[in-house]
């Protein structure tokens, strides 16, 4: 349902945006949905048992937004990431061996062990990598969206960042250069509601940060972070939008990390309730499609457990990969700090 | 090669129309780079000659600025992007030190960062604490980044030029009391390599490692102790990042003695760095400890008076090299 604000929020897709779902993006994006679930709580339990080092900010609840923004965009358009990276690296088709390495900083990862969790991306699949300074992607994509201008090239640049990332300067920079020069561009603020533990409520007067589009004179879009259909619907518009020449849109997407800020074990102190948590596992978005899916007779229930499974068995020979594979060699710390 | 006068900022200029011309995947963008050309004329005549979509006015967005340099650095263009003064650094820190230097290194080399940022640094013109810093030891303390300190019209042609065909983030930092200094100048395009220091006087009693304007300062400094009979080296490093070490080791091999002389403050400076390396390779070679003359330890003044007393000058150097041979 279509509504629009006074500041111009528009709240949701169009009117039947789920019409016209054909099986084979319902298995798309439920696999890739399904990828990053299970991804996160396997690196999530062998960072708590000791096995994996480093810390880890799981992406579990919020795999619609990924999943459906990516689902819309190609290898050559450039995207930026957040501290929270894994979901948008696998959207964007980064594969589990590398990935695993990267947690456990073997050579065979994507930055060979020298980025770990935080810095994880393909530089190939259009990822200018996972970003552990919040907001600090933001004017990258800028950047990566100037450069599809400059060249022509019909591409486009999508930023990922937080409720708490839209309090910091360099998000104010960013969008208002993006909008003054029509930049190619997304901005998808995934609202969970929390700066790392400080509710929305604390940190901003806003309810719907997409109202704060309308101070760069750009389009703001609420959407359910837990509808992929949904977030793809939109998406598709704001690339249109950016690929006509118009400029960037603000999407926010309202979504939830089921776990805490870092880690799986759960909450050091209770900022959250429990109840609270409780319902939106109970709107998950992985669920929902699969009910969608059932429901109009377009994918069985034992084509979608079979997802899991294969899934899960491609992650387990995954880890397996990444726990042989070489360490790397101290003599080897100052390769790549320049181009040479 | 046809050699003629330029001032520092027009040779500067002329590096950068020449380089833009050559590439086109050069582009210039920053605070009043287009209309205005730049506060100093650093940016005089682009616009006229490469057009809107090359030269570009920006917001004052100093994070918007060098992170949009990052991200289309990272997609392959050679982005030009100008901070107009260096205390302007700070404002887009994050991207400079976080984004910029690190993105190589930590994305596992996938990605190279050809970004040349453009600034001005340097006092000695009552533009007080937020318009006067040299900055240089802050950025070259962060691997991953280059800094270029031109300090001759001949350097501040090759060294843009230099800055922007090299492929990682490097800072070019013109002085400001420099800007109207002229200097020989090649019409022709040309590039100085980023780490190539110059010997701008050979001399056989003392090594001066001067950086940025300290070199018109030295030079002065050198004539006067000429006349006394001291015979002075000046070592211009023209990048503290990376720094030319064999050739400051050479000299001061040959000298037996050193005084680094910089701008900016002494505590922290870029001339602790060099004096550590020289004791390091040159220890038993110096015949004096290796000498500063650098700011004291205040923010820059504005008052004449005082900026003159804070800042090093050519009378400073002179009597720091007497004490250094033991003629003070």
């Amino acid at each position: 349902m279509t509504q629009t604000t006074a500041l111009g929020v528009q709240y949701g897709p169009r009117e039947g945006y789920a019409d016209d779902v054909t099986r084979e993006l319902v298995l798309e994006l439920h696999r890739g949905m399904v990828r990053i679930r299970l991804f996160e709580e396997h690196a999530g339990k062998l960072v708590e048992s000791g096995d994996m080092p480093g810390f880890l900010h799981l992406y579990v609840g919020e795999e619609a937004v990924a999943t459906g923004v990516m689902s819309v965009l190609t290898d050559a358009d450039q995207m930026t990431s957040t501290h929270r990276g894994h979901g948008h690296a696998i959207a964007k088709g980064a594969q589990f061996r590398p990935m695993f390495a990267e947690l456990y900083g073997k050579t065979t990862g994507y930055c060979k062990g020298r980025g770990g969790s935080m810095h994880i991306g393909d530089t190939n699949k259009g990822m200018l990598g996972a970003n552990a300074i919040v907001g600090g992607g933001i004017p990258i994509a800028v950047g990566a969206a100037f450069a599809s201008q400059y060249r022509g090239d019909g591409t486009v640049a999508a930023s990922f960042f937080g409720d708490g990332a839209t309090n910091i300067g360099a998000f104010h920079e960013a969008v208002n250069m993006a909008a003054v020069w029509d930049l190619p561009i997304l901005f998808i603020c995934e609202n969970n509601g929390y700066a790392e533990f400080t509710a929305q409520g604390n940190h901003m007067k806003l309810e719907d940060i997409a109202e704060r589009a309308a101070s760069y004179g750009i389009p703001g879009v609420v959407v359910d972070g837990m509808d992929v259909l949904a977030v793809r619907a939109v998406a598709v518009a704001a690339v249109e939008r950016a690929k006509a020449g118009h400029g960037p849109t603000l999407i926010e997407a309202k979504t939830y990390r089921y776990f805490d800020h870092q880690g799986i074990k759960g909450m050091r102190i209770p900022y959250r309730d429990a109840a609270e948590v409780e319902a939106w596992r109970e709107r998950d978005a992985i669920k929902l499609l699969e009910v969608i899916g059932t429901e109009r007779d377009l994918v069985s229930a034992k084509e979608f457990a079979d997802i899991w499974s294969q899934t899960e068995a491609e992650i387990l020979e995954a880890i397996e990969f990444a726990r042989n594979s070489p360490e790397p060699d101290p003599a080897d710390i100052l390769d790549d700090v320049y181009t040479v | 090669m046809t050699t003629r006068e330029l001032t520092y900022v027009k040779a500067f200029n002329e590096g950068l129309h020449q380089v833009m011309a050559a590439d086109p995947d050069v582009f210039l963008i920053g605070e009043d780079v287009a209309g205005y050309g730049g506060v100093f004329h650093m940016f005089d005549g682009l616009l006229t000659e490469f057009g809107p979509k090359r030269v570009k006015d920006t917001p004052i967005a100093e994070q918007a600025i060098i992170g949009l340099g990052v991200g289309a650095a990272a997609r392959g263009l050679r982005p030009v992007c100008d901070l107009m003064f260096m205390d302007f650094v700070g404002v887009a820190m994050d991207q400079i030190f976080n984004q910029a230097a690190k993105m190589k290194y930590m994305f596992g080399g996938g990605v190279s960062v050809p970004l040349t940022i453009t600034t001005a640094g340097g006092g000695g013109m009552s533009a007080a604490a937020q318009h006067s810093q040299s900055l240089e030891a802050w950025l070259a303390h962060i691997p991953g980044l280059k800094v270029a300190m031109p300090a001759s019209a001949y350097d501040a042609k090759g060294l843009i030029v230099g800055a922007i065909r090299d492929d990682n983030p490097t800072i070019v930092v013109m002085n400001k009391k420099m800007l109207g200094m002229k200097g020989p100048v090649p019409e022709e395009l040309y590039a100085i390599p980023m780490g190539q220091a110059n010997v701008v006087r050979e001399g056989s009693d003392v090594t001066i490692v001067a950086i940025a304007r300290m070199v018109v300062e030295a030079t002065k400094a050198a004539a006067t102790l000429e006349a006394e009979g001291i015979s002075v080296e000046i070592i211009d490093p023209r990048t503290v990042q990376p720094l030319d070490t064999d050739t400051i080791v050479t000299s001061v091999k040959k000298t037996n003695r050193a005084v680094i002389v910089h701008e900016a403050v002494e505590f922290g400076g870029i001339g602790a760095e060099i004096s550590s390396q020289i004791q390091e390779a040159a220890f038993d070679y110096l015949d004096a400890p290796v000498a500063r003359v650098a700011a004291p330890f205040s923010p820059s003044p504005y008052s004449p008076i005082l900026e003159n007393a804070y800042m090093p000058d050519a009378a400073r150097i002179a009597a720091r090299v007497r004490a250094v041979v033991g003629r003070g």
